[in-house]
């Protein structure tokens, strides 16, 4: 008995009983597409975080004051010392000491309350300090108006870019572009407004689109008065120097700071790989976890087979013996049965990964982000429904193709 | 005449536990080509277990059996499921067909899985069915069949593989007498065509229209009984 006569019949056998089928293909159909949509869930959190993450600027090396790796008890904590300078910044852009080293912009931060010039809208956002190199650095541009240069930092000239969520929350008609804001009762001119990378927050810390640009110089005599910096931003010249550049920053702060010993440092350095990776490895935990409640339901699903393949192995004794009778080897009965199983898992694998391909296209307006579908992993899960099928289909059909012909007849 | 079926000595011991029970206690007989043999008895006579050796569905504890000139009587399961393939035509009390399949599907099953080609397959299919007197319920379901068209389905599949032996176990046991006559003429018309046809049954009435009736009792053959000669020619 050839396969194609062998399938025929199976097909047939699981045609022949509708409901019986139907609900075994059901329990398999809710496993694959489980499986499919939760790592899709996961993979697409992945790749949210993983485009976040790359829209605070590509190639970034932060330099955080303070230390992170703090032994001794005297040292003060990362981000609250006040251990770098602009000087620290500059010599860090100085080509020749540091040749992978593409730009580097000093950045001070903190959170300021504003207001346009007639007090009408008030808002509290995020004020950087900083200097031309934040653009490039933070791999930013304007839409409208310019961004702060280097006359605005030597001149310490009172103006201000504005983010484009910033602009909206106090500008809600006018072009906010030549308008007068008061940052802490000082007043700035807008000389423009930022692109938006229409990024989310919960991601990366901070959000990209709510902030005020302001010259360094300004920033630090009229705002902060202090002229310790917040942080410094690095942008090393691709993405393979990204670790050379790593390196020549950590040589020349060490020697600006006059520190010999590398573990002595305060200052330290993250780059955003690390932060992905930290990210990355977070969704892949939870992807692993969901995915293996999924597969749960998967094995529930394969034993529902089997359930039914035994039933139907005891429902069918008189067709098994009669097909035996008329010279069936035990070889053909147990191919038919393994072929029904692998029919019952095909149908429900396929079903399954219908389910979750519509869900894929639904799901993203409740959860929020996408859920992203690989066709390799959804041909994998339709195999592994055929294999499931096979597995638990094994022993029913073992225990057919053994029925002695005159004890399946007898059965009456 | 060839001999089809050569038995010698043959025996059968069931065991269950240490409880053992022997159902045939030495049988000896042959069944030449061409000849229609009842075999008759009582239920507990072992006629059902002869019949299972004899349809190569069981194997004997002892003796030997030839069939066709081959020695049956040490096979194994796959090699027996060969020889019920191309040398025995079974026809059951209850047709055995497959309710969900149409009259020749049922009719092909045999070739199926001797593994012959579909087109072929269901050429012969229709053409013994033709032969059975069933050219136009090829496309019927059991289902829509009666009990005598039924077991007309079954003897054309049990004829459609051209077996060196048509097994009927009590074929009119589950019909209405009218049909019975039908059933029994047909297959009395099958051995004048040449077919070598042997009937199981406990109906001395069944028994009786074949040439030769072979007694079992207790597990062995007995001397037919008188009388069976005078209805040697009947049917």
């Amino acid at each position: 008995m050839g396969w194609l006569e062998t399938l025929r019949t199976g097909l047939e056998a699981v045609r022949s009983h509708r409901l019986r089928s139907g609900l075994t293909v059901l329990g398999i159909m809710i496993g694959i597409a489980a499986v499919i949509l939760t790592v899709g869930l996961g993979t697409g959190a992945q790749d949210q975080v993983k485009s976040a993450i790359n829209s605070l600027g590509t190639n970034l090396l932060t330099v955080s004051p303070g230390s992170t790796t703090s032994t001794a008890g005297v040292r003060e904590g990362s981000g609250t010392a006040s251990t770098l300078t602009e000087s620290d910044a500059d010599a860090l852009a100085n080509k020749t000491v540091a040749p992978d080293i593409k730009a580097a912009a000093p950045v001070v931060s903190t959170s300021e309350e504003l207001s346009d010039d007639v007090n009408t809208d008030t808002w509290t956002s995020t004020v950087v300090g900083t200097t031309v190199s934040w653009e490039t650095v933070r791999d930013r541009s304007v839409t409208e108006g310019r961004f702060v240069d280097n006359e605005d930092v030597t001149d310490h000239t009172a103006v201000a870019v504005l983010g484009s969520d910033t602009a909206s929350e106090l500008f809600s008609s006018e072009d906010p572009v030549g308008q007068i804001i008061n940052v802490d009762g000082v007043p700035f001119t807008v000389i423009g407004i930022l692109d938006s990378v229409g990024d989310d927050s919960s991601t990366t810390g901070s959000d990209q689109d709510d902030q005020v640009i302001i010259p360094i110089s300004t920033a630090t005599e009229r705002l902060f008065g202090s002229t310790s910096l917040s942080s410094i931003l690095i942008e090393s010249t691709s993405s393979s120097t990204l670790s050379s550049a790593y390196q020549e920053a950590d040589a020349e702060l060490l020697a600006l700071h006059g520190i010999t010993t590398a573990s002595d440092a305060d200052f330290s350095i993250s780059s955003e790989a690390s932060l992905v990776s930290t990210a990355t490895s977070v969704d892949k935990t939870l992807t692993l976890l969901l995915a293996g409640i999924a597969g749960i339901s998967l094995l529930v699903g394969g034993i529902g087979v089997m359930n039914i393949m035994l039933v139907s192995v005891t429902e069918r004794v008189r067709e098994i013996g009669l097909r035996k009778a008329l010279g069936a080897k035990p070889s053909a009965i147990r191919r038919q049965f393994l072929i029904e199983a692998s029919v019952l898992g095909l149908s429900g694998g396929a079903i399954g990964a219908a389910l979750a391909i519509i869900g894929t296209k639904v799901l993203p307006g409740a959860v929020g982000y996408p859920v992203a579908v690989s066709v390799p992993a959804t041909i994998l899960a339709i195999a592994v429904a055929v294999a499931i099928g096979l597995v638990f289909g094994v022993y029913p059909a073992s225990r057919a193709a053994r029925l002695a012909p005159i004890d399946a007849l007898r059965n009456e | 005449m060839a001999e089809v079926i050569r038995m010698e000595d043959v025996t059968k011991v069931y065991r269950t536990g240490s409880l053992s029970v022997a159902a045939l206690r030495g049988v000896t007989f042959s069944i030449d080509e061409g000849e229609y043999v009842s075999i008759m008895g009582p239920s507990g006579s072992g006629k059902s277990t002869l019949m299972h050796i004899l349809g190569c569905l069981d194997v004997p504890s002892g003796g030997r059996y030839w069939l066709s000139g081959q020695d049956v009587g040490n096979l194994d399961e796959v090699d027996l499921a060969e020889v019920r393939n191309g040398h025995i035509g079974f026809v059951f009390q209850q047709f055995n067909l497959l309710a969900s399949m149409p009259a020749w599907r049922n009719v092909e099953v045999p070739l199926v899985y001797a593994g012959m080609h579909r087109k072929e397959r269901k050429r012969r299919a229709i053409e013994t069915l033709e032969r059975v007197g069933l050219s136009d319920r090829v496309e019927h379901r059991p289902g829509e069949l009666s009990g005598g068209q039924q077991q007309r389905v079954a003897i054309a599949r049990a004829l459609v593989g051209e077996p060196s032996i048509i097994l009927a176990d009590e074929p009119t046991g589950a019909l209405d007498s009218t049909s019975a006559q039908d059933i029994m003429g047909l297959l009395a018309e099958l051995n004048r065509a040449g077919r070598t046809l042997i009937v199981i049954t406990h109906d001395r009435d069944v028994a009786s229209a074949a040439e030769r009736v072979i007694h079992v009792r207790d597990g062995l053959l007995v001397n037919e009984p008188a009388g069976a000669e005078v209805a040697r020619w009947v049917g």
